[in-house]
């Protein structure tokens, strides 16, 4: 019957209706994981069947009746080890679970398995995981993109249902574009990062990949919401966002900034623009050419950024408390021989980077720099949805590229460069499929002002159901 | 170019320690992403406050109740070497 391939909202609607039952679903999704995981390796590890079973009887009167989903690497379960990718993390189990995991199985759902990732969420390909890189389901030649690149796969080839994933500066929707799911990248701060393994923690959020937008909305309504446990967290109470998706963009204005569809996206891709924005006219939308010309300064602001955080919240990787220790001679030699063997090298790039952009004399001219940029960012964002209600775009400038393809570093950053602006001005954005590019999938980009998820996901619904 | 003082100061800074090929590697990658950085400094910035991802929110309190926290055990679990309940590291001072 497939069922591993329908939404969780209509699988909860024939679960309602008795039309099907669930160990129909479970079975499939097991099916589907013997038939594909091997080659894909969208899985870290996986529950077994029996007690996934057993857990989602217990809850076949809940909310989610017992639904599994999948969960990425570095967000703690009490369940799999939580090694975010990394040798150092090989043999981590969390003591607490991360308060999105633990609202998702509260109303009734169920971990099926932890997904691949980039090692601690840094990389756009999901290459640089310890334990071995992802396919793209659409082609195995391809990578999934990254970080999230083992929850995008999951979604994409049938092994999952829907995904939690985490975003940085692009790690829910560059992968979820270059798979061809939708990815939901949240106001920053409305989802709990609690439990979430911290990256960049001025810019860290959990987001969703799931089949559609009304997914979206259904995971994002149970995970989302102020967490007394993460105090970044926004004081904004649960809501259902199921029940507020209109898909209606009649009198609404589009703004495409110019800097989101350069020519060197390629004839095909650029064709694929022009018929979104014809689409938004024949909703009864307005398009308008709009200019974000502070784009350009994201990548640069960004990696300074992100980098610096990083290297900051890598400190606690001692050999001490978390499961690897290296050798050497007294506790310095120890601490440094330990994150030597555990890290990786992007990794170790982003740790050094960071340091140097931190360290004394030069915080001024990078750390402090970039995050005054970061300010200028935001502001060109609030000042154009004074004109427009939502911003269109490309996701990613090229479907998947191939595994292996992108060895300098700076190219590989230059595949997150339509999302890390929305990143830094904390915004939400989500992705959807926009069609094909080459035989691949071709991602669809929305950003709307802070807090707009109700409206983002509405019009991310009319623009699903127009170009599906 | 960043110069091999400073390459070895940030190394102890990161507690990472490189091999000769990888201090070149980590050389050249560091130079080429930091000179492309460099366009940032075309951005003016003079009265400009770094961001506030959180517009402006502060103080986030939470209840001022004692609650129980992680037992020792657990806190422990995960630490490669533990002795008498307690981490267990090698000599942070030479004698």
């Amino acid at each position: 019957m497939d069922l591993n391939e329908r939404p969780v909202h209509e699988l909860l609607e024939l679960l309602a209706q008795g039309a099907i039952r669930l160990e129909e679903v479970l079975a499939d999704l097991e099916a589907a994981i013997r038939a594909r995981d091997q080659e894909v390796h969208a899985y870290l590890a996986l529950a077994e069947q029996e007690e996934l079973l057993r857990d989602a009887y217990a809850k076949s009167q809940t909310l989610l009746r017992g639904l599994p989903i999948a969960v990425k690497g570095n967000i703690c379960t009490l369940e799999f080890p939580t090694t975010c990718g990394s040798r150092l993390l090989e043999q981590y189990r969390s003591p607490y679970e991360a308060t999105a995991v633990r609202r998702w199985k509260e109303a009734g759902g169920t971990v099926g398995g932890i997904t691949n990732l980039d090692e601690f969420a840094m990389g756009s390909s999901t290459e640089h995981s310890a334990f071995g890189p992802t396919r793209n389901p659409w082609d195995l030649g391809r990578v999934p993109g990254g970080s999230s690149g083992g929850s995008a796969a999951a979604v994409a080839a049938g092994t999952a249902l829907a995904a939690l994933g985490s975003d940085t500066g692009g790690s829910v929707r560059q992968p979820a574009a270059l798979c061809g799911v939708v990815g939901l990248r949240p106001t920053y701060g409305l989802v709990s990062r609690f439990g979430l393994v911290s990256f960049a923690s001025s810019l860290d959020i959990i987001g969703t990949l799931t089949r559609d937008v009304r997914d979206a909305a259904l995971l994002l309504s149970i995970i989302a919401g102020g967490d007394p446990q993460d105090s970044t967290s926004l004081p904004v109470p649960v809501q259902d966002y199921t029940s507020q998706l209109r898909p209606d963009i009649r009198g609404l204005t589009v703004g495409v900034p110019k800097e989101y569809v350069p020519g060197q996206l390629g004839a095909e891709a650029l064709a694929l623009v022009d018929r979104w924005k014809a689409v938004v006219e024949e909703l009864g939308g307005r398009v308008e050419e709009i200019t974000l010309p502070l784009t350009e300064y994201a990548l640069p602001t960004y990696y300074l950024v992100a980098s610096a955080e990083a290297s900051a919240n890598l400190a606690r990787y001692d050999g001490v408390r978390y499961t690897l220790r290296g050798v050497g001679r007294g506790a310095a030699e120890m601490i440094a021989a330990s994150r030597t063997l555990g890290f990786g090298p992007e990794v170790k790039r982003r740790i050094m980077l960071g340091t140097y952009a931190l360290s004394a004399g030069f915080f001024a001219r990078y750390y402090g720099k970039a995050q005054k940029v970061r300010t200028l960012i935001a502001q060109e964002f609030t000042q154009a949805f004074t004109r427009v209600d939502f911003i269109l775009g490309a996701t990613a400038p090229s479907p998947a590229f191939r595994v292996g393809e992108k060895v300098d570093p700076l190219a590989m950053y230059l595949s997150d460069i339509f999302t890390l602006p929305s990143a830094l001005a904390a915004l939400p954005a989500v992705s959807i499929p926009g069609g094909k590019v080459g035989g691949l999938p071709f991602g669809l980009q929305l950003i709307g002002p802070r807090l707009s998820e109700a409206r983002l996901l509405s019009w991310a619904l009319a623009l699903e159901e127009a170009l599906s | 170019m960043i110069d091999d003082e400073t390459l070895e100061r940030i190394e102890t800074l990161a507690g990472l320690r490189l091999s000769p090929q990888q201090r070149e590697k980590m050389r050249q990658d560091l130079s080429r992403i930091l000179a492309y950085f460099q366009k940032l400094q075309e951005v003016p910035t003079d009265s400009v406050q770094p961001f506030d991802p959180l517009a402006g929110q502060t103080n986030a309190w939470r209840e001022d109740v004692p609650r129980p926290s992680l037992p020792r055990d657990q806190a422990l679990a995960n630490a490669p070497a533990t002795r008498e309940g307690h981490f267990f590291v090698p000599p942070v001072f030479e004698e």
